[in-house]
């Protein structure tokens, strides 16, 4: 059944704001589907990654409170298929960071097991503490 | 040859095979790599935000030593940076492509950064190991192969970085053949793998490491079942993801054989007969003696 979504100010203002920090332009996704075709972790997702455009391209705010975006290792292989050029890694990018830049980390140090901690190599920390917290 | 060296964090603890065995081989070819004096680390993810410039000023300081280096005469006229890493080449390369595209942020970096002697000029080039090699008359590469291996399988693992995004790549993101270029330089049997592009779940081993032991057994099976008998890859945390993970696959799948991970230079090293101290296998988890050790008798 067709469901109305009504496009507030607050829905302009969260597309502004994502394609203000991706500099993309999400509109222009046209749901083909190929990202989330390509996406090898969209198992692990609770919404596909179209999914995620989809909602993205509507300014809905429940998509910052999906595991998707942060799921997402950004491995490009959506940007590089992507038909019509966006690049979804770095939509994801800016949805972690509207959550991050509000000083919610996703992550502590004290979280990690100590013997995972001791093996893990130091570019996995590094990166995983860029990418979870702000 | 003398060229910048970027070793970036890993490769100086974790990674010390690599980075060794790299060193060695390299040197075997007349290729001396040279430490960037004071780098400091690339910050291992590229910054993905337009708005947050200041994640780059890492990447653009290491830049600004290469062409310190080319002042000093450490080097002469090589403004090529090479790395090992495949998330420092990749992270290294954005900042260096935004910062060649974007003369406004360049020059806002340069205003932060004023108490460097050198602003950056542009002019330095990331390049990955594997392309230098590509460079090298394949001829030349053959004459170093000491202990020939034309029966071993091998599955070169490209993963993301060094393919991802387009303009960052090495080569065809989907089909890329530079690793099985060398392999077949090195007079190996190479044996393809459908998966060999496919993410290994890179960073998420942090937070959620079955995520990342799913992904891996994807690769791994289908490396397995194209025959192959070993896999070799350029990233130090592919490296790990596929060869660490292997102790928890074996819990969720009994019947999983596991397969040895090596790092191409690794492989390199033992091909062209090179001492001992260059391999570090230490650093290795899954056990390759086996293989080698058949592969010699096979040989004899």
């Amino acid at each position: 059944m067709t469901e109305k979504f009504l496009i507030t100010d607050k829905n302009e203002k969260l597309i502004e704001k994502i394609n203000e920090i991706s500099g993309e332009v999400v509109t222009l996704c046209e749901q083909c589907g190929t990202c989330s075709g390509s996406c090898p972790v969209v198992e692990d997702m609770d919404i596909t990654p179209s999914n995620m455009m989809r909602l993205a391209e509507l300014g809905d705010e429940e998509v910052l409170e999906t595991k998707t975006i942060w799921v997402c290792a950004s491995c490009f292989t959506c940007t590089t298929r992507c038909p019509r050029g966006i690049d979804v890694a770095k939509v994801g990018e800016a949805l972690r960071q509207i959550k991050l830049r509000k000083a919610v980390d996703r992550m502590d140090i004290k979280d990690i097991p100590e013997d995972e901690r001791n093996i893990l190599p130091q570019l996995a920390i590094v990166a995983a503490f860029r990418k979870f917290t702000g | 040859m003398k060229i910048p060296y970027y070793p970036g964090c890993t490769l100086k603890t974790k990674a010390k095979n690599f980075e060794t065995s790299a060193i060695a081989v390299a040197k075997a070819l007349d290729i001396e790599f040279v430490e960037i004096p004071r780098w400091n680390c690339c910050g291992a993810v590229p910054s993905l935000s337009d708005d947050d410039l200041i994640r780059h000023i890492a990447p653009v300081r290491n830049f600004i030593r290469v062409e310190e280096m080319n002042q000093d005469g450490i080097v002469s006229d090589e403004h090529r940076i090479v790395t090992l890493c495949s998330m420092c080449f990749n992270t290294l390369k954005m900042s260096n492509l935004r910062m060649k595209k974007n003369k406004e942020d360049l020059r806002k970096i340069n205003d932060v950064m004023y108490l460097e002697k050198e602003h950056y000029k542009q002019d330095v080039e990331v390049v990955h190991f594997l392309e230098v090699l590509k460079d090298i008359p394949p001829s030349k590469i053959k004459e170093q192969i000491k202990n020939p291996m034309p029966e071993l399988k091998v599955s070169p693992y490209y993963g993301c970085t060094l393919l991802r995004p387009k303009e960052v790549g090495i080569d065809d993101p989907e089909d890329p053949l530079i690793f099985e270029d060398l392999l077949s330089t090195l007079g190996l049997n190479v044996v393809n793998n459908p998966l060999k592009t496919r993410c290994c779940g890179s960073y998420q081993v942090v937070s959620d490491k079955n995520i990342v032991s799913s992904l891996v057994y994807d690769i791994l099976t289908n490396a397995k079942k194209n025959e192959a008998e070993l896999i070799v890859t350029s990233c130090p945390l592919c490296f790990f993801n596929l060869d660490r993970r292997q102790k928890d696959i074996i819990k969720f799948h009994h019947n999983f054989e596991p397969i040895p991970i090596l790092y191409f230079t690794q492989l390199m090293a033992i091909l062209f007969g090179l001492n001992e101290d260059a391999f570090k296998f230490e650093e290795n988890y899954v056990d390759y003696k086996d293989l080698f050790e058949r592969k010699e008798l096979a040989s004899k």
